[in-house]
């Protein structure tokens, strides 16, 4: 028999049952639910991890160090154990910023300016770290939730605090925007070459004071590099912080290591345009001397992680479909002893054993398809469900929206396929028997 | 072999036995029978003595425990499931005592089931349809479901489905069997036309008179056996 025949005679033997086969169809759409809601749950917890981190604009950085600073603090890192041994270690200065911005596919190359500080306020002084950023991260999304507003340019005498530092400021961290703070900090200034020929340059530290507007305030803790001492609570302009020429950590170890009064960065923060890039600028980085870590494998084991996740909550969904296939089963038996004698009278019109399978196929394959549809819809419904409840949750504490299930189209395509599936599979028994019905004893059945 | 006489169905030793408990049952018990093409014969036999069982061997509904049966020559017992299916599609066409329409189609559909099943074309099937009904003769009542027709009419419709894929061999197990005397003389009438326009008869039943008014010869079965097998005379 020919499908669109045989689809049109499963469809009028569904529709004869139709509050039995409704039921069994609804029991498969409730067991792909709660599939595709558990899915949903997962990649969208999965998508928002991942743009989290995407926004935290590390996942197109990578993070330069001068080698002995590797060995020293990230010497115990992949990335230390992956440097380029054969080529001689280099002295991250201003001319290896530059040599790094000419790398392929490079667009932004900026140091990690950051120093301990005192903020005067209201005749009180608050220690904390501050470090610069560069104007760029304003697209990248950490600073999307900040009140007030971002730097207005590059080199503004403005500055925003982290909140745990605007709830020290004030009990009201909202009044503050606007107001000025002065930042006292260690400047660091050089010295003239020794008269004898010895040791050249060194730097004195001298206390100094710099005014800045308080623009913003934000809840998050946006990265401002490669990390180290302490948690940054205030953050400024790159370019205002270089200006500053606060002394910082790594100042000593220039020059001890000889560059004297000549400024040594930390660390350097190179952007690549795209995140597949990463890889090849971090091997090329390495490869001209200098220690360089991405965070392209946390991205990785961050998917291997919701994979785990989606599988072993994905199972539990399934389970549910295995139930709801049993269902089918059922229904698919009922039918043959209801329909006995309608099976000999197909036989007896020249059916063949063949024809009977594929007719009990296709009804089960009817609702499956009907069950995954349903599913689907249910399955997105209830997700939307969750999203709402988690928003309106998020709203009372203050907290912007999030997006937290995601069905994609690979997921429809996915559940209507695993129910047409397991409907076929469970298809399989009843269209056997069915066919295996000898014809005469079929037809004798009243 | 007997087959290559040009019989349109020819059984030769055919024997069905199966076992009920602990008794062997003999339904059909070395039968050799033939019927010529354009013949009309009547099966007849009282209740238990194998007719049905035999008309069910000659349809391939059921396999023989031994003997052979061939229709136009082929040897049913060497045909595989499939191929019995396409004999029972083609070459023969079966009506029964209980019509055995299906209730829930209309008589146009009822009749264009076996179309289907022979993966008839779909624009074909309409014309045969049609024709089927109009052989019939029940144009307009196409829409009508089984339970709105008579008896009579029921098994009109069980008549064109079985013509309707154009068989050369119409089997009939007591066509007249559930309707009164009236309406079994204008299905006889109609099976004889049918008849008459070249498909071989077999029909089974218990109604000698009828048997001997319409048929061209009759065979008569009992425990199992041909008893006679002969024209009416």
């Amino acid at each position: 028999m020919k499908m669109r025949d045989l689809t049109e005679l499963a469809g009028r033997n569904l529709r004869e049952a139709v509050l039995r086969n409704s039921l069994t169809t609804l029991g498969i759409g409730v067991g792909v639910a709660s599939l595709v809601a558990i899915l949903s749950l997962g990649v969208g917890l999965q998508q928002l991890a991942n743009k989290r981190l995407t926004n935290s604009g590390l996942f197109n950085a990578v993070i330069v160090m001068s080698r002995q600073n590797f060995r020293g603090g990230f010497g115990r890192a992949r990335g230390a154990q992956q440097a380029d041994s054969s080529t001689p270690p280099r002295p991250l200065d201003e001319e290896a910023r530059k040599e790094l911005a000419q790398i392929p596919g490079v667009v932004e190359v900026y140091p990690e300016v950051r120093f301990p500080t005192g903020i005067k306020f209201n005749s009180n002084t608050y220690p904390t770290v501050v470090a610069g950023v560069p104007q760029s991260s304003k697209g990248g999304g950490a600073y999307d939730g900040i009140e007030g507003s971002f730097f207005s340019g590059p080199d503004a005498q403005e500055a925003i605090l982290q909140i745990e530092l605007a709830k020290q400021l004030s009990n009201n961290p909202s009044s503050l925007i606007g107001q000025n703070i002065t930042l006292n900090y260690a400047e660091r200034q050089a010295l003239p070459s020794s008269s004898d020929g010895g040791i050249s340059g060194g730097f004195s530290v001298v206390p100094h004071e710099e005014k800045l507007k308080i623009v913003g305030i934000i809840s998050t803790e946006p990265t401002t590099g490669a990390g180290g001492f302490g948690q940054v609570r205030l953050i400024i302009p790159l370019d205002v912080a270089e200006k500053l020429q606060a002394a910082q950590t790594n100042d000593l170890r220039s020059v001890l290591g000889g560059s004297g009064a000549r400024p040594n960065y930390a660390s350097l923060t190179v952007k690549v345009d795209d995140p597949a890039q990463v890889e090849a600028v971090e091997d090329n980085i390495k490869a001209r001397g200098f220690g360089a870590f991405s965070l392209l494998d946390a991205s990785k084991n961050l998917t291997l992680i919701f994979g785990v996740f989606d599988t072993l909550f994905g199972s539990f969904g399934g389970l549910a479909l295995v139930v709801a296939s049993l269902g089918i089963v059922n229904t698919l038996v009922m039918a043959i002893l209801e329909r006995r004698r309608e099976i000999g009278i197909l036989k007896a019109l020249g059916a063949s054993d063949g024809d009977v399978k594929k007719l009990f196929f296709t009804e089960a394959g009817c609702m499956g398809l009907l069950g995954g549809l349903i599913g689907v819809l249910l399955g997105w419904a209830i997700g939307r469900g969750i999203n709402f409840g988690a928003n309106v949750y998020l709203h009372r504490q203050n907290l912007p929206s999030i997006e937290l299930t995601a069905v994609p189209i690979w997921m429809v395509i996915f559940a209507i396929a695993i129910s047409i599936g397991v409907s076929l599979a469970a298809g399989l028994y009843p269209a056997s028997r069915a066919a295996k019905l000898n014809p005469v004893e079929a037809l004798r059945y009243e | 072999m007997g087959s290559q006489n040009g019989a349109a169905v020819r059984a030769e030793h055919v024997a069905k036995h199966y076992q009920m408990g602990e008794t062997l049952v003999r339904a059909v018990d070395d039968v050799s029978i033939a019927v010529q093409p354009g013949e009309f014969v009547a099966l007849l036999g009282s209740s238990g003595s194998g007719k049905s069982t035999m008309m069910n061997l000659i349809a391939g509904l059921d396999r023989p425990t031994a003997g052979a049966i061939y229709a136009h020559g082929k040897n049913l017992a060497e045909m595989d499931s499939a191929e019995l299916a396409k004999h029972r599609s083609r070459t023969v066409g079966i009506v029964f005592q209980a019509f055995n329409l299906l209730p829930r189609m209309t008589l146009a559909e009822n009749v264009e089931l076996p179309l289907r099943l022979a993966e008839v074309e779909r624009d074909e099937r309409g014309p045969r349809v049609i024709e089927a009904i109009e052989r019939v003769r029940l144009s307009g009542r196409a829409n009508h479901r089984p339970a709105e027709l008579s008896g009579g009419e029921q098994q009109r419709v069980a008549l064109a489905r079985a013509l309707v894929n154009k068989p050369t061999i119409l089997l009939a197990d007591e066509p007249t069997g559930n309707l009164d005397s009236k309406t079994g003389d204008e299905i006889m009438e109609l099976i004889t036309e049918i008849n008459q326009s070249g498909v071989t008869i077999l029909m089974v039943t218990h109604e000698h008179v009828r048997a001997e008014k319409y048929a061209h010869r009759m065979i008569i079965m009992k425990d199992g056996k041909v008893v006679t097998n002969g024209d009416r005379s």
